[in-house]
């Protein structure tokens, strides 16, 4: 399959790991933003196959994640609303909120529905003029000119029983909270290749100089990923903290100009606070006030949310490099994809869905040692 | 009935169990209790359906023919060994490309009694369906059914239709069940896989579940995916001719490949090796997966089936299989192993391995 196969060729890879090997001296911390390189690292099993010196951390961008409770909690709320028709893309419906989740308020009678771009929900609400269409518009950089996109088709076309539950969060501001946190190890990123696509990479040098840390902008499959981690190997090898792109098939520097207009359109840079691991500032975006009226926070006015965490998880320590999921005295015990206690469990692209599906208890400690 | 006969990880004097099962066990300490209500995942084939199956069927139901929870039970009458099959079918839509919901309930059935061996002789028809449905998409449905069992060679000897009032159906649900007769000498159940034994599969994955995802959602691709629905019974049987010693058959439905060895290995208490790149998908298959983030190992096939056999049939195995309409990308997948029982483990095209876990419930496309 063209661009598929050809990125996960086994021999390939084995020669990417080879050189990686070669170039490396000492030990080094690298992390992947982006949950979906996380996916494809443990899918594809590419830490078993790099040098002991290289650690993968594995970042906070799984969207699923990050959604604070406290949105989880107000969609729950307004998804069990009678008049409501609640969207979503499919991995939010497992997320646990602070008692249920969106699948129970299904099963309890909400009328719940997975779609596939944002652009279904507003078709949903034009067809069903006498419902409230509520999409649950969450994600990075990535799904936000979609999701811009819809809430601006509904502005122009009038559909004004569609609206939005926003709580997009932006990777610039995240990776400056990670570096400036305390006993941060990471030494060099590996940026979401998906996220770049839509905003290009202009931005980043001043985060390299600042931080002297590389950023490789990086693919998701398997040679994609072997070879940002080899680029950024050697600028960490040879003391350098450039911008460096390692997928120029899909990224371009400036990124998409139309995502990114559609986006400056719709939404205004906020506070966000992350699950797991607090507010950061300038980190979200939310609608602008020109499209307050589509804002499901002003139309439905959900109070008394009081979000009620689970005591056991440690998503947060994972989803900030802190710690490996298996280092959880939860995993696979209390917190599994199947009782999931924290949203990293729930997404495909969590860490810890990702190490417990990928049968990650299995070499507990293996290789913990690496590099310390 | 009741406790006694529930789970054999729950007798004390069983063997003790191994980190796979004991870690699947932890997970789920008070079953059922955190849903009040019956979720889309109780029917997903995952481990919410077990779940659903193992807690609140069996402790009402239970008997030892049920217990053994496969796809049919062979019980005897009268000296005769008899597999006996039920199952249900609400797909939407009706009438898909490579399908309708009547080939559908015709082959399922038949391939859930061909799985034990039998040669699938009758079955029955249950029909409910919703005020104000076309009788001419009716008709479709019953010739497609007709077909379906002149094909597999079965006849439908009994039904029933029922009407329900308009909003309390979704158009047309259809029950079949049925009846075939087991060969003599011829054991087939999971708990027979061994360790040496060779894993294959009769051909690509995914296609009826991305067949009917693909309409369902109006998702198009470069070439329509259709259903890889089809009755399976000859090929059973040219199987058998070809070795009667094989030890398990199994049609990975709902919950994919990846529930089906799961269950097996948990059955025997077996490891199971494939290997990713002998699994066969069709490329279309493959992209649609990708898009929508699935995995084509968790989607639903109609029209293929897991053999494990002793490896020194494999390869006569897989001719038989090959040589079969529906079977024409068949391939030997893996083994069985003895080492990490009760898990399913596939070595990547990197050369790494990892775990094949068993799906919670429905599969969720990925946000991005």
């Amino acid at each position: 399959m063209k661009h598929l196969t050809e990125y996960r060729d086994g021999q390939k890879a084995r020669r990417l790991a080879d050189e990686i090997a070669r170039i490396v001296t000492r030990p080094w911390a690298i992390m992947e933003v982006c949950g979906g390189q996380t996916h494809s690292i443990i899918r594809n099993g590419i830490d078993q196959i790099l040098p002991d010196e290289i650690e993968m951390i594995h970042g906070p961008g799984c969207p699923v994640c990050v959604t604070p409770l406290e949105v989880i909690d107000k969609a729950l709320a307004i998804a069990a609303r009678p008049e409501v028709i609640f969207c979503s893309f499919g991995d939010m419906l497992r997320v646990p909120g602070s008692t249920d989740d969106l699948f129970k308020v299904k099963g309890a009678g909400g009328d719940v529905r997975v779609v596939y771009s944002p652009l279904d929900a507003v078709n949903i609400a034009r067809d069903n003029p006498d419902r409230e269409v509520v999409f649950l518009a969450i994600g990075f950089e990535t799904t936000a000119p979609a999701n811009a996109m819809a809430v601006k088709l509904a502005k122009e076309q009038r559909i004004s029983n569609f609206s939005a539950l926003v709580s997009h969060v932006l990777v610039p501001p995240a990776i400056e909270a990670i570096m400036n946190a305390p006993g941060n190890r990471v030494g060099a990123f590996l940026a979401a290749g998906h996220v770049c696509c839509v905003t290009g990479y202009a931005d980043s040098p001043p985060l390299c100089e600042r931080y002297g840390v590389p950023i490789v902008v990086t693919g998701f499959e398997p040679l994609d990923l072997l070879e940002g981690i080899r680029r950024t190997v050697l600028q960490l090898e040879r003391g350098e903290a450039r911008v460096e792109n390692a997928y120029p098939r899909v990224v371009a520097e400036q990124g998409n100009p139309a995502a990114r207009a559609v986006i400056d359109e719709v939404f205004e840079v906020t506070d966000r606070a992350w699950r797991g691991i607090g507010v950061i500032p300038h980190s979200g975006w939310k609608l602008r006030d020109a499209y307050r009226d589509f804002d499901a926070e002003a139309k439905f006015a959900v109070s008394e949310i009081r979000t009620c965490e689970s005591s056991l998880c440690r998503a947060g320590e994972v989803l900030k490099g802190a710690i490996k999921p298996n280092e959880c005295e939860a995993f696979g015990k209390e917190c599994t994809p199947r009782t999931p206690l924290g949203a990293t469990m729930v997404s495909s692209e969590g860490a810890c869905a990702a190490y417990y599906n990928y049968g990650r208890f299995v070499q507990l400690g293996e290789r913990q040692t690496a590099g310390s | 009935m009741g406790s006694t006969n529930r789970q054999p990880t729950d007798s004390p004097d069983g063997d003790p169990a191994p980190t796979a099962v004991e870690f699947t066990g932890l997970s789920c300490p008070v079953p059922l209790q955190d849903y009040p209500h019956v979720i889309m995942g109780h029917g997903g084939g995952g481990k919410l359906s077990s779940e659903l199956v193992e807690h609140l069927f069996l402790p009402a139901l239970g008997n030892d023919s049920l217990a053994a929870l496969g796809d049919s039970t062979v019980v005897d009458v009268g000296g005769a060994r008899l597999a006996v099959s039920t199952d249900s079918y609400v797909v939407q839509p009706l009438f898909f490309p490579g399908g309708s919901i009547g080939d559908l309930a015709v082959n399922g059935t038949v391939n859930d009694i061909a799985m034990s061996g039998a040669r699938p002789l009758y079955l029955t028809a249950g029909f409910i369906v919703e005020e104000g449905f076309p009788i001419a998409d009716l008709q479709r449905i019953a010739a497609d059914m007709g077909a379906a069992a002149r094909a597999a060679g079965v006849a439908i000897i009994a039904g029933d239709t029922k009407v329900v009032e308009k909003g309390h159906g979704d158009g047309c649900y259809v029950n079949t069940a049925g009846v075939g007769l087991v060969p003599p000498g011829v054991d087939i159940a999971p708990r027979r896989a061994t360790a040496g034994d060779a894993v294959l599969l009769s051909g690509t994955l995914g296609d009826h579940g991305m067949a009917i995802m693909s309409v369902r959602e109006g998702l198009e691709f470069e070439a329509v995916i259709r259903s890889d629905s089809a009755p399976l019974a000859d090929m059973v049987a040219g199987l058998l001719a070809a070795c009667p010693d094989v030890h398990v058959l199994r049609d990975p439905t709902r919950g994919g490949l990846a529930a089906t060895l799961h269950e097996i290995a948990t059955a025997a208490q077996v490891g199971i090796a494939i290997e990713d790149q002998r699994v066969p998908v069709d490329p279309t298959v493959q992209s649609a997966c990708e898009i929508l983030g699935l995995d084509p190992l968790h989607v639903a096939n109609e029209g293929k089936l897991v053999c494990i056999a002793p490896q020194q049939h494999a390869a006569a195995l897989l001719a038989v299989m090959q040589a079969h309409p529906a079977g024409a990308s068949a391939a030997i997948i893996g083994q069985v192993v003895a080492e990490h029982p009760g898990m399913v483990v596939a070595k990547t095209a990197l050369g790494t391995s990892r775990v094949i876990t068993i799906p919670v419930g429905e599969q969720l496309p990925r946000i991005c």
